[in-house]
C-alpha cells in the first residue's frame, strides 16, 4: 500500500469525521468518532447490534446531522448540485413505475438530459442482468431483483462513494451472491465501497479494511486479514468468536 | 401533473363555474316558502317571462328573512304577506313602489279525531280558545313568517297570552309551512296553514280542514321594490316591470286562474286602476 | 315500506322518462360538486403533502386543527359564505350570491380540509417509507413531495372521493348561498329538501335514490381504477 492514497483532483474523498457524536431519545448512539475514508480500499463496518453502524453510515451519507463534531467531504456538497455519493439500503425502495423508469428518475434528478437518461439506464440494467425486466413494474420484482435494481440505479449515477447498509440481509444465498458480484464490479469500475454487514464471510470476501464499531465508538481499524487473524481489541475478539460458529 | 398546470386547471374550472349573467336579464325576488310551495310561481312566472324576456329568480324564505334580504340588498323585489311588517319596511325607507296584490286565506287544520271539538266552526278565535282549553297538540311555525305573525295575532285577539300560557301541547318547529305540516301530520296536531300550501301538500295523514271562511283569516300579499336609493345595484326597471305586471289586469287574471284540483287559491285585489 | 316502494318506483319513472327538469337538477349537482372537488383537490393536495413532509414549530397543532376542520358543519360554512357574498358584505360587489358559483365556493371551503387532512395522512405514511431513499437520490422538499403524491395517486383518490361524497350529500351550504332557485340553483339535495317539505315523500326519496346511485357509480369506477393500477404497478 502506498503511503499517500491516490486522490483524484476535485474528488469528494477523503471524507473526514472529527469528534462526531450523535444522540437521539436521550441515548448516545455515536460517541466521539474521528476517522477518515480514503479512496481505494473497500471499507466494511462491523459491530454487534446497536453498535451504531447504520447510524454512522447515515451520518456520512448526509441523511442525519451529527449532534456535535464535523463531517467534511474534500469537496463540499452543495444543495441542487449532482450528488457524487449514493446509498443502497437493506430494503430497496422503488417507485410505482417500471424498473427502467426508476433508474431514469434518479438520472433525471442528477441532471442528465432526456435521451441520455434512457441510454444510461438501459446500460445500468444490462450490467446487473435486469435488461429483460426493464419495462415491467419495479415493485412486483423479487427481493433479489429489486436489490439489483437499486444497485443499478445507484451505479448509473457514477458515484465516487457507494454506501451499502446490509444489502444482502434480506436475500437468499443465490441473490446474495449476485449482489456481491455486482458490488465487486462497481468497485472495479472505480467507486469507493463502504458497507455494513452481519455476515463475516461476506466481510472477508468483499472487504479490504474493517472498521469495528462497538457501543458507538471506533474500537478497531485494520486490514481485513489482520483483523480476522489477530484482532487487537478484546471486544473484536469476543465479537468474532461469537459470530463464527466454527471457532 | 406539476404545480403550474394544476393552477391553470383550477383557474379554468373557476372561470367555467362563473355565471354568464351578463347576457341574461333577471331579477331576484325574495318571497315566502308558502307562496312557492303553493306552486303559484311555477304558474305565474313563465307567463311574465314569455311576455318580457325577464327571468325571475325566486328565493323562498320566511317573511321575516325575505324582508331582511331586502334590507341587505340581496334581492330586487320583495313579495310577502305581512302588512304590518311590510309597512314598517316601507316606512323605514327600504321599499318603494309598494302595492297590495292579492289575498289568500288561512285555514285551521287538525286531526279528524278533533279532540278540541272545533270542526265545522266559522270563528277562528273561538276555535283557538277551545284548542288552548283542551291543551290539544298544536304546531306553530315559530319562524317570524307571515303565517306565524298571523297566528300570534289570532291568539292575542282570542284573549290567550300564548307566551305565558303555552305548555308542552304547543310545539314550535321554527320551520317552513311544509315541514310544520309534516310534523302536525305525524303527531295528529292542530295547525294554522295557508290554503295554498295545504292544497299542494301531499302528506296529509289524518289531517283535514276544520275551520275556514272567517273574514279574519284573510291573508293579504304585498309587493315592493327594494329602494334603489339604499342599494344602487337594484334592477329598478326590471323590478318595476315585474311589480307593474303583477298588478296589471293581465297579471291579476293570471293569479286568479291558478287552481289546484279546480280550487282557486289566490284572490287578486289590487285597487289601483 | 309502501313509501319506499313508491319512492323506488318514482325514481325509475323519472329516470326512464329522462325528465327534463330532473336532468337539469342532476346536471347542476354534478357541475357544482365536481367543480368544488377539482378546485379543492388542486389546493388541498399540495397543502396536505407540504404539511406531511415538513417539520416546523406548531406542526402538531396545524395537523390537529386540519383534522378538526373535517367536521365543519355545512350550514355554518353556508352562513359564513353568505355573509361574505351578501350585498351588505365585503364581497357583495361580485354579485355571486344565489348563483352556482357561490355554491361551488361554499362546497370548496367545506371539503378542502377533508381532502387535505386525508392526503396528509396518506403522504405522511408513504413519506416514512420513501423518505431516506428519495433524499439519498437528491430529491428535496417540493420535488420529493410531488414524486410521492404522484406515486400514491390512487390512494389519494380515496381522499378525493371522500370530499366528493361530502359535497354531493350536503344541503346546508348550498341551500343558504344558492337559495334553491328553480332552474338556477336547485340541486339534488335542495330539491329533496323542498319535496320533503311539500310532503311529496316518494318523490323526495326517489331523488335520493338517484343521488345515491350516482355516488355509488362514481365510487365503483374509482375502485376499479385503483385495483387495475394496483395490479399494474404493484
Amino acid at each position: 500500500m502506498a503511503d499517500e492514497p491516490m486522490r483524484a483532483p476535485g474528488s469528494i474523498l477523503p471524507l473526514r469525521l472529527e469528534n462526531v457524536s450523535f444522540a437521539a431519545g436521550g441515548r448516545t448512539i455515536i460517541d466521539r468518532v474521528s476517522l477518515a475514508f480514503e479512496a481505494g480500499p473497500r471499507t466494511i463496518i462491523l459491530g454487534p447490534n446497536g453498535a451504531g453502524k447504520s447510524v454512522l453510515m447515515r451520518l456520512c451519507h448526509g441523511l442525519l446531522a451529527p449532534s456535535s463534531g464535523r463531517i467534511e467531504w474534500a469537496t463540499p456538497e452543495r444543495p441542487g448540485e449532482r450528488r457524487r455519493q449514493a446509498m443502497v439500503f437493506q430494503r430497496p425502495v422503488m417507485l410505482r413505475r417500471s424498473a427502467i423508469a426508476n433508474v431514469v428518475y434518479a438520472l433525471k434528478l442528477a441532471g442528465i438530459a432526456a435521451p441520455e437518461r434512457i441510454r444510461q439506464a438501459r446500460a445500468a440494467l444490462e450490467s446487473v442482468g435486469l435488461a429483460d425486466l426493464a419495462d415491467g413494474a419495479a415493485r412486483v420484482l423479487s427481493g433479489g431483483e429489486q436489490q439489483r435494481l437499486a444497485l443499478a440505479r445507484a451505479w448509473a449515477l457514477r458515484p465516487e462513494v457507494l454506501f451499502l447498509d446490509e444489502p444482502t440481509a434480506s436475500l437468499d444465498p443465490g441473490a446474495s451472491a449476485e449482489v456481491e458480484r455486482i458490488i465487486q464490479a462497481i468497485h472495479a469500475a472505480g467507486t469507493k465501497i463502504v458497507m455494513t454487514t452481519h455476515n463475516l464471510g461476506q466481510a472477508r470476501r468483499l472487504g479490504d479494511e474493517i472498521l469495528f464499531l462497538n457501543q458507538g465508538c471506533l474500537a478497531e481499524r485494520a486490514a481485513v486479514d489482520r483483523f480476522f487473524n489477530q484482532p487487537a481489541s478484546a471486544e473484536a475478539q469476543a465479537f468474532i468468536k461469537g459470530e463464527l460458529p466454527w471457532t | 401533473m406539476d404545480l403550474k398546470r394544476r393552477i391553470v386547471l383550477a383557474a379554468t374550472l373557476v372561470a367555467a363555474a362563473l355565471p354568464l349573467a351578463a347576457q341574461e336579464r333577471f331579477i331576484a325576488v325574495a318571497s315566502t316558502t308558502s307562496t312557492e310551495q303553493s306552486g303559484l310561481f311555477k304558474h305565474l312566472l313563465p307567463i311574465f317571462e314569455r311576455k318580457t324576456g325577464i327571468k325571475v329568480r325566486v328565493v323562498a324564505l320566511g317573511t321575516g328573512q325575505a324582508l331582511d334580504m331586502g334590507r341587505r340588498g340581496d334581492a330586487d323585489v320583495v313579495f310577502v304577506h305581512d302588512p304590518a311588517a311590510e309597512k314598517k319596511f316601507v316606512d323605514d325607507g327600504f321599499g318603494v313602489n309598494y302595492k297590495q296584490v292579492m289575498y289568500n286565506d288561512f285555514v285551521l287544520i287538525g286531526p279528524k279525531s278533533d279532540p278540541a271539538k272545533i270542526a265545522g266552526g266559522k270563528d277562528i278565535l273561538a276555535a283557538l280558545k277551545k284548542v288552548e282549553g283542551a291543551k290539544a297538540p298544536f304546531v306553530s311555525r315559530g319562524d317570524k313568517s307571515g303565517t306565524h305573525a298571523a297566528e300570534l295575532r289570532y291568539w292575542k285577539s282570542a284573549g290567550v297570552d300564548i307566551a305565558t300560557q303555552k305548555g308542552p301541547w304547543y310545539k314550535e318547529t321554527g320551520s317552513g309551512m311544509g315541514p310544520a305540516l309534516n310534523t302536525a301530520s305525524s303527531m295528529g296536531g292542530y295547525i294554522l296553514a295557508d290554503r295554498g300550501t295545504w292544497l299542494a301538500f301531499k302528506n296529509r295523514g289524518d289531517l283535514a280542514i276544520l275551520v275556514e271562511g272567517d273574514q279574519k283569516l284573510f291573508n293579504q300579499y304585498g309587493i315592493m321594490l327594494v329602494n334603489p336609493a339604499k342599494h344602487g345595484h337594484v334592477k329598478k326597471d326590471l323590478g318595476d316591470a315585474f311589480i307593474n305586471w303583477v298588478v296589471s289586469p293581465e297579471g291579476q287574471k293570471a293569479i286568479a286562474e291558478y287552481k289546484i284540483g279546480g280550487e282557486q287559491l289566490f284572490f287578486p285585489n289590487y285597487k289601483g286602476h | 315500506m309502501g313509501v319506499i316502494v313508491a319512492a323506488v318506483r318514482d325514481a325509475f319513472g323519472l329516470m326512464l322518462r329522462l325528465d327534463a327538469q330532473l336532468l337539469e337538477i342532476v346536471g347542476l349537482s354534478l357541475q357544482v360538486s365536481l367543480s368544488a372537488v377539482a378546485i379543492a383537490t388542486a389546493l388541498a393536495l399540495p397543502i396536505g403533502a407540504a404539511i406531511a413532509v415538513s417539520r416546523f414549530r406548531g406542526r402538531q397543532t396545524v395537523v390537529v386543527i386540519l383534522n378538526a376542520l373535517m367536521g365543519l358543519p355545512p350550514v355554518v360554512v353556508g352562513l359564513l359564505v353568505y355573509l361574505l357574498l351578501s350585498r351588505a358584505g365585503p364581497l357583495g360587489q361580485l354579485g355571486l350570491l344565489f348563483t352556482p358559483s357561490a355554491m361551488v365556493i361554499a362546497q370548496t371551503i367545506l371539503i378542502l380540509p377533508i381532502i387535505a387532512a386525508l392526503a396528509r395522512q396518506a403522504v405522511e405514511d408513504a413519506w416514512r417509507e420513501y423518505q431516506e431513499q428519495l433524499r439519498s437520490l437528491g430529491a428535496g422538499g417540493w420535488t420529493a413531495a410531488l414524486t410521492l403524491v404522484w406515486d400514491i395517486r390512487f390512494s389519494l383518490l380515496t381522499a378525493v372521493l371522500a370530499g366528493l361524497g361530502r359535497a354531493a350529500a350536503e344541503v346546508g351550504a348550498v341551500m343558504i348561498v344558492g337559495g334553491n332557485i328553480d332552474g338556477v340553483t336547485r340541486v339534488m339535495t335542495t330539491a329533496i329538501a323542498l319535496e320533503t317539505s311539500k310532503g311529496d315523500l316518494p318523490l323526495a326519496l326517489g331523488l335520493g335514490v338517484i343521488l345515491l346511485t350516482l355516488v355509488l357509480l362514481l365510487n365503483a369506477a374509482a375502485y376499479t381504477l385503483k385495483e387495475a393500477a394496483q395490479r399494474r404497478y404493484g
